[in-house]
């Protein structure tokens, strides 16, 4: 008894051995943006394995989708990315038209002041979205006021929304082929004026802003001490994980749905896509949290730049939804992508001809993005896991559906 | 490549895996192929220089209906270096749904095949950890199947309301 | 069996009151009045009466340090603050501190739970402790140990022993990281925070709270962050070293609560919660206090021979002003990663404080007395080091590209 005794202690003198503790982060946790679940494996502070786990608010999207028209499905996609609904009620109608524009016994066509009023407003929703991800992510690395900062300034944009659809968070705004009229805006009119005279009064005023975020947060030393060359996402392994969007962009590869692949309108802007690179003398490399963080931040001064064109144009006359009995697409199936603020929002819509789809299945952009944390995050220290969530800027309800 | 091109491609280095291409269909024209060939072509469709299929943007099931006697699994691929897409469709009997996994060549294979195990019940042979990740690891049934019935209780709760 | 208490450890150090204010104000102010008045028992009764007072007036400074640590960063994050309850929501940490009483007292089952309730007691004990030894005004403090300083030192040490024991035995293991971050982190900033009052010491040569401060009192230059240009620098380690110490922003990473909800109280809630919450902001005006005594003069003016109140009005002030800056800090920075929040300690602070104290030794003999001429020569490097790290920092700051929108 006594030898096995002393032969136990030498082989733990020998062979020091710690522990591993296995800690659930989430589905109640300040920072893991919503209800997900991370299984750790903790070694003291050292990550060894993070696995998600999500589901948790799975509303049967799909399943829902089956069972409803196309245009009641909207309200669905809504509650998708709730942070950008506008740009959900969009990736799907765009899905729809074309489904609609490939049948050559109608002739369906958006009309032009409704593809104005979509880039608009979806360009502001970017932006509100975007602050959204400013300001939790300095909440996850410890800095709490550009938190406030950015729900003061979103807050002024979803005023904007409220005037223009009735509603702030889930919008339903974007129809099947055009946009909803409910608060109605004629062309011309002293109300349209007015709406664009607020518009334009926000970007004036936000603007500026951004540098001043830049200087509170992103210049931060001890911010990019904890973002810069954490959890570096390589081109390779971004592609092959299906991350889209920032989280792209932010591993250096140059590619925008809106110039690249232009739907509505987006061809007639001039705007640049920002694309992450080294920057040796601040020690930033390109795919680590940095970077995602950054291309966000200098995307807000894109969409800034494609709304002020727009305020600049005016928006033109005419209807702003297309006319149509019922939404009947034929008889197909279609892909269709779009780039949301969060990356590649895809809808896949099997039609059978009647009003109500087959199926859809909505590719979200978080989706695919999350599942590269069990990679990204092996090795890494606790505090780095919450800024890769933070920083691959995941809504929840998109993820589940 | 347009997807003819990718067509005639596959059919040369494939032959009769490659079943079909749909021209008429209405939206994305799909190249159907044998399930058992799925990895094998999409393997040859990442790795070939001259396709280049880099990214895989969607994989989803499809049920078409209750009488149907399928289950489809369509991929859609885009390259990011030559800029085309493609779209792939394999189907395989509701009795029997197995399918080579293609999580080996693109990572993002693994949760959207884990997504579709969830909701369809097919099975990915080759897949490393093939879970359920939206519904509950106890959970009964395969939700998108379209002759899915609703369970009345789940842990002793109701589930229609 | 030696009478530790009357000889002490050691020779030199006499735990009991080395200047007996106590009785001398007896003798002073009482016995002309009552000559028959028992000395002793006289002060006894003033050492009692004024402990009474330090009880029941230093639980209220935090009351008032929560509402302005929330007015103030309401005003940072352009909001106003608690505004409902009494004028401007002065009344609000008492409506919250009622609310704390009926909450429920909860206790995890499976925890440990003597330890589990006596943590928050060790906590909230220690660092109302430290309040006994911090001279207030010229005779407003409880206490004055020969060897006040190094008491403080002691006590404050303590409190990490409550930490462990509140993450210890709430059996959470979100609790058990912040403990250990926490005992990591104090004990090693315990160590620059040492030394860099021992460079103090060193100038003073007494380790007595009110010794320290009657060698500042010939006015601001005389304060001993001027006295040399290493208790400058040790006055910048302290700070942020006890800004460590109390867990603050940027070092919160024991109570991170985007990492590990709450830290060592998660599991904490109540009446015991408060606890914790009160020693946080009784620690921050504690650290703050002493910092004041040691660098910045204490109750001793900006003039020499202010006296109005015994130099309470400018000690408050001056120790307000310090908690403000903690404020300011925590409501701007990000907090630092547990590795780069080590690495900040043990190859930054310590050997900067380990060159301070050579250079104070140095120092001390070089100027053998303080005079103007030492003072003026510690100023004067004082101010040249400071332009010339004004001008590095900013050269730095220009060379540094400001992130532009990298386009393709």
């Amino acid at each position: 008894m006594e030898s096995i005794q002393q032969t136990e202690s030498k082989i733990i003198e020998l062979k020091p051995f710690t522990d591993e503790m296995i800690v659930n982060m989430g589905p109640q946790h300040p920072s893991t943006h919503g209800v997900l679940r991370l299984e750790l494996r903790l070694d003291g502070e050292v990550v060894r394995e993070a696995i998600p786990h999500i589901g948790y608010l799975h509303r049967c999207f799909e399943k829902h989708s089956e069972n409803l028209s196309y245009p009641q499905i909207i309200p669905f996609t809504d509650r998708m990315d709730y942070v950008a609904a506008m740009n959900q009620n969009w990736g799907f109608c765009l899905a729809v038209e074309k489904l609609l524009e490939a049948d050559e016994k109608k002739d369906f066509e958006v009309p032009e002041r409704a593809e104005y009023l979509r880039v608009l407003i979806c360009e502001l929703n970017r932006i509100a979205s975007h602050l959204l991800s400013f300001g939790t992510y300095g909440m996850d690395i410890g800095a709490f006021t550009p938190f406030l900062y950015a729900f003061r300034d979103r807050e002024r944009l979803l005023l904007l929304f409220e005037k223009i659809c009735g509603a702030r968070l889930t919008y339903n705004y974007i129809r099947i082929g055009g946009v909803s009229e409910i608060i109605p805006m004629e062309p011309g009119s002293v109300d349209e004026q007015n709406y664009l005279d607020e518009v334009k009064e926000f970007l004036d005023y936000f603007e500026p802003k951004i540098d001043e975020y830049n200087d509170l947060l992103t210049a931060n030393s001890i911010f990019s001490e904890r973002t810069m060359g954490v959890a570096v996402m390589s081109e390779e392994m971004a592609i092959s994980y299906g991350a889209t969007g920032p989280n792209l962009r932010g591993s250096g590869v140059d590619w925008d749905l809106r110039r690249d692949e232009p739907y509505s309108i987006y061809d007639r802007f001039d705007f640049d896509v920002p694309v992450a690179k080294d920057i040796p003398e601040l020690g930033a490399l390109v795919g680590d949290c940095w970077s995602r963080y950054k291309i966000r931040m200098d995307e807000m001064k894109e969409s800034v730049k494609i709304v002020r064109q727009i305020l600049a144009e005016g928006l033109p006359d005419g209807p702003v939804m297309a006319e149509m009995k019922a939404v009947r697409p034929p008889k197909g199936e279609i892909y269709f992508r779009s780039e949301a603020p969060r990356g590649e929002l895809g809808f896949y819509i099997v039609s059978d001809g009647t009003p109500k789809p087959v199926r859809v299945k909505g590719r979200s952009p978080c989706f695919s993005a999350l599942s590269a944390l069990q990679e990204l995050s092996r090795g890494l220290m606790v505090a780095d896991i919450i800024a890769i969530i933070g920083s691959i800027d995941i809504v929840m309800g998109e993820v589940d559906r | 490549m347009n997807p003819e091109e990718i067509y005639k491609t596959l059919i040369d280095r494939f032959g009769d895996a490659v079943l079909g291409f749909d021209f008429e269909l209405v939206g994305d024209p799909n190249i159907q192929i044998a399930p058992a060939a799925i990895a094998a072509v999409c393997q040859y469709l990442a790795e070939t220089d001259s396709l280049a299929f880099n990214s895989l943007m969607c994989l989803s099931g499809v049920d078409l209906g209750a009488k149907d006697e399928e289950f489809s699994v369509v991929y859609h691929l885009h390259s990011l270096r030559y800029l085309h897409s493609v779209v792939l469709k394999t189907s395989m009997p509701k009795t029997d749904p197995h399918l080579p996994t293609v999580s080996h060549i693109w990572k993002t294979a693994d949760w959207h095949e884990r997504e579709t195990y969830d909701l369809y019940g097919i099975f990915f042979e080759g897949h490393t950890d093939l879970r359920r990740i939206l519904l509950p690891d106890d959970w009964e049934g395969y939700p998108l199947r379209k002759d899915y019935m609703e369970p009345d209780f789940y842990r002793g709760m109701r589930v229609p309301y | 069996m030696p009478d530790f208490f009357s000889e002490g450890f050691f020779p030199n150090i006499n735990l009991q009151d080395s200047s007996n204010w106590a009785t001398d104000f007896v003798q002073r102010e009482i016995i002309p009045r009552f000559p028959d008045f028992p000395v002793e028992l006289g002060s006894v009764l003033v050492m009692l009466a004024c402990a009474g007072i330090f009880v029941a007036v230093v639980p209220l400074l935090p009351l008032v340090l929560v509402l302005a640590e929330r007015k103030v960063a309401a005003r940072f994050q352009n909001r106003t603050g608690p505004m409902r309850v009494g004028p401007w929501g002065t009344l609000q940490t008492l409506a919250d501190g009622i609310k704390l009483i009926f909450k429920e007292d909860y206790i995890p089952p499976q925890g440990d739970k003597l330890l589990f309730l006596l943590a928050p007691y060790i906590i909230f004990a220690c660092s109302f402790a430290v309040f006994a030894a911090i001279p207030f005004g010229q005779n407003i403090l409880v206490s004055d140990f020969n060897i006040g300083i190094f008491y403080i030192m002691a006590i404050s040490s303590v409190i990490v022993m409550g930490v462990i024991m509140a993450g210890w035995s709430s059996n959470s293991k979100w609790s058990l990281l912040g403990s250990l971050r926490s005992a990591a982190q104090i004990v090693s900033y315990e160590i620059p925070l040492g030394l860099s009052i021992l460079t103090i010491v060193m100038l003073v040569g007494n380790l007595s709270m009110r010794e320290i401060v009657g060698s500042q009192d010939g006015g601001i230059f005389t304060w001993l962050i001027f006295r040399s240009p290493f208790t400058f620098i040790a006055f910048f380690i302290f700070f942020i070293s006890a800004i460590a110490e109390v867990n603050r922003t940027p070092f919160d990473l024991p109570e991170a609560e985007s990492e590990i909800v709450a830290g060592f109280h998660t599991e904490y809630s109540g009446m015991r919660f408060a606890l914790f919450f009160i020693a946080e902001y009784a620690n921050m005006f504690a650290v703050s206090a002493i910092g004041v005594t040691l660098f910045l003069g204490g109750y001793e003016g900006i003039l020499p021979g202010y006296d109005f109140l015994g130099g309470l009005p400018g000690f408050v002030i001056k120790s307000l002003g310090l908690v403000f800056v903690m404020m300011w800090l925590r409501w701007t920075l990000p907090r630092l990663r547990v590795d780069q929040l080590m690495n900040l300690c043990w190859k930054y602070f310590i050997p900067i404080s380990f060159f301070n104290i050579l250079g104070t030794g140095v120092w001390g003999l070089i100027f053998k007395n303080d005079d103007v001429w030492s003072i003026g020569i510690s100023c004067a490097i004082i101010y040249v080091g400071l332009i010339g790290a004004y001008a590095v920092a900013g050269r730095n700051m220009a060379r540094k590209p400001e992130p532009q929108p990298s386009s393709v």
